[in-house]
């Protein structure tokens, strides 16, 4: 049984909370310890576990109703006076819905506000596309001033909330709906804002992913390992700012990269770290795992993650292509950054 | 007006497809079941006595429109389809399940008779509003149908069609509000209050009639009414419960999403039995 150890506080058993609810309960002890965090939310204060805050300090709840737009900017309002709000509600409503409230209000006008956005990517996959959200990397990637972070799992959360209520700036943290597996085994692991992880050490290609495909990259790579090959695993947690180092030293170590995101290909991860491999110069195989450019069927979340082959086995299934992809390597083949 | 034949009739097209949404709800493993109840004597109404529609071709361009705004209330709306055969309403067996064509948000590209994909509130009244404009700009007869939930009239986009329906005298739509007075986090007079919500119509160009949305007279009559108003579009404010005819769900927030063992589903059968 895993504790969450804050600054004055402990969380217990938190191998056994979802992501969202660990966040309930770190944001609730932040806010115990500094008034000027306040939590707003959109009627889902059940659904996103905001709710905990409400419980215990509900004269700094504010609840909207179901209007996120008028919500975000509310929150920027609010932090125009020196608050930090903290608003939370599901991700395709924070990053679709309120796209330009977020943009104008929050980032543009550089207010110190976090948003906590859950149920992302397919995570609440029986709900039916329009409650998917398969885009919000792409549209807050590309808002100027504001971090983007997708935990892989509740102890990542936990620590990105922390951090993202530290940092003094605009932040958008993407969390799932709840029962995601844990990544980790307790809050004891470096973490810090724009570093990745490095889950599993490699030399014939890299699996870069964020979110819950993390946790199936590093069990591809521990298959991969009893067949000989050698893969590693960066938890590339921050979109924004990306790890570019991280990327660069993949680049030349492994010259073979594979993003894993639960999001289109278009724009996320995948996007990201594209970026940083054709600035490098460099010969580099890359294969983006994601959504192809479509919205996803019902299902259960992790029946969608094996369909659309972001599991474990579509990992697999396409280092063994990867490995097989012939390019141009340059001289500069043994280079060092 | 109703016969009394015709009102026995939708009461008991009613209760049978209250149980058949206690059974999906048991079989997917949870559905939005409290407002797919509270909405469902307006959707019966609709489909089976008001609207002019053919399951036979979902397409029809003549077709009244519906647009379902709190589209959570999708498993209400298919179990309607399916019964009058839009579809194979054995498929239903598979409601939220991967692969299936239903998700707890209709998708119109994959349910026939459903007319505009929902899920996200706040777009169906504004979309429902674009299909009577499009009628009357092209002298087309069909009747838009649209129902708006109250927590949804949250949502400022309601508002922003509310005011361009009184500006363009969309007397072609006729939209009912189904006032269970909860929304996801609780009363809507305590998360965020929308009342008077007659007032508020009203002062945007709109006829406002308010009925007990369970009464099949009421709703009836109230639709007929609609169509005899000649300036101004009519907002129906129908008075509901939230999971109407399950006695331990009704008026209950806990009951917005829920899941059913199957001893809950036979007591949730039991008391629409009961209530009927
Ligand atoms: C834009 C948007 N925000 C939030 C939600 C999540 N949500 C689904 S149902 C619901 C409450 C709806 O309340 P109401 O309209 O009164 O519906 P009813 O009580 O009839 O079920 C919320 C907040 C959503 N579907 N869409």
């Amino acid at each position: 049984m895993a504790k969450a150890q804050g600054l004055t506080w402990t969380i217990d058993d938190a191998d056994h909370m979802t992501q969202a609810e660990i966040y309930g309960e770190v944001l609730t002890n932040l806010g115990l310890e500094d008034e000027r965090i306040v939590a707003l939310t959109a009627d889902l204060a059940g659904s996103t576990k905001i709710g905990k805050f409400q419980k215990k300090i509900p004269e700094r709840f504010f609840n909207l109703g179901i209007a996120e737009a008028n919500m975000i900017a509310i929150a920027s309002g609010m932090a125009a006076t020196g608050l930090i709000p903290v608003v939370s509600t599901f991700a395709v409503f924070a990053s679709l819905r309120a796209a330009e409230f977020v943009r104008t209000d929050i980032c543009y006008q550089k207010r110190n506000v976090k948003i906590i956005a859950t149920h992302s990517g397919t995570s609440f996959g029986q709900s039916g596309t329009t409650h998917h959200c398969t885009e919000d990397l792409a549209v807050m990637r590309a808002l100027s001033g504001i971090t983007v972070i997708a935990p892989a799992d509740s102890f990542e959360t936990a620590r990105a909330v922390k951090a993202g209520i530290e940092h003094d700036g605009p932040v958008y943290i993407r969390i799932g709906r709840g029962f995601e597996p844990p990544l980790h085994e307790s809050l004891d692991f470096d973490y810090q804002i724009g570093k990745a992880l490095r889950m599993r050490d490699g030399t014939d290609i890299t699996v870069i992913a964020c979110g819950v495909p993390v946790l199936h990259a590093v069990e591809a790579a521990d298959r991969a390992k009893e067949q000989g090959v050698s893969v590693r695993v960066l938890d590339m947690h921050t979109l924004k700012p990306l790890d570019e180092e991280a990327v660069l030293e993949a680049v030349m170590d492994t010259r073979r990269i594979i993003t894993v995101e639960d999001h289109n290909v278009i724009g996320g991860l995948g996007s990201a770290v594209s970026d940083v491999i054709a600035k490098s110069g460099k010969g580099c195989a890359v294969r983006k795992l994601g959504f192809q450019d479509e919205f996803s069927i019902v299902g259960y979340p992790e029946d969608l993650l094996h369909r659309y082959g972001l599991d474990a086995d579509g990992i697999m299934g396409a280092i063994s292509d990867v490995l097989k992809q012939d390019f141009e390597t340059d001289e500069d083949w043994e280079d060092e950054i | 007006m109703l016969t009394a034949m015709e009102k026995k009739r939708l009461e008991k097209k009613a209760r049978q497809l209250r149980e058949h949404i206690v059974e999906v709800t048991f079989t997917c493993g949870g559905t939005h079941i409290g407002g797919a109840l509270s909405q469902h004597d307006i959707l019966v109404a609709l489909y089976y006595k008001l609207m002019k529609i053919d399951p036979k071709q979902p397409d029809w361009e003549d077709r009244d429109r519906f647009v379902l705004s709190k589209g959570h209330g999708g498993v209400g709306h298919a179990v309607v389809l399916g019964d009058l055969g839009f579809f194979d309403a054995a498929l239903l067996d598979d409601f939220n399940k991967t692969g299936s064509p239903f998700g707890m948000h209709l998708d119109r590209l994959k349910v026939p008779g459903v007319d505009a994909s929902t899920g996200s509130l706040g777009h169906g009244l504004p979309l429902a509003l674009g299909m009577a404009m499009g009628a009357k700009l092209q002298g087309r007869s069909w009747h838009t149908y649209c129902i708006v939930g109250d927590g949804e009239c949250h949502e400022g986009s309601i508002w922003e069609a509310a005011m361009a329906a009184g500006h363009y005298k969309a007397t072609n739509l006729t939209v009912f509000v189904d006032k269970n007075r909860l929304s996801l986090d609780g009363p809507t007079k305590d998360v965020m209050n929308i009342d008077p919500l007659d007032g508020k119509f009203e002062a945007f160009g709109w006829r406002v009639i308010t009925i007990d949305g369970h009464d099949f007279d009421s709703i009836c009559k109230a639709v007929e009414d609609s169509h005899a108003e000649e300036e101004r579009p009519v907002v129906i404010i129908a008075n509901t419960t939230k999971g109407r005819g399950v006695d331990f769900m009704e008026g209950q927030t806990a009951w917005h999403y829920g899941g059913l063992d199957a001893e809950m589903r036979d007591k949730a059968l039991a008391s629409i039995r009961r209530t009927g």
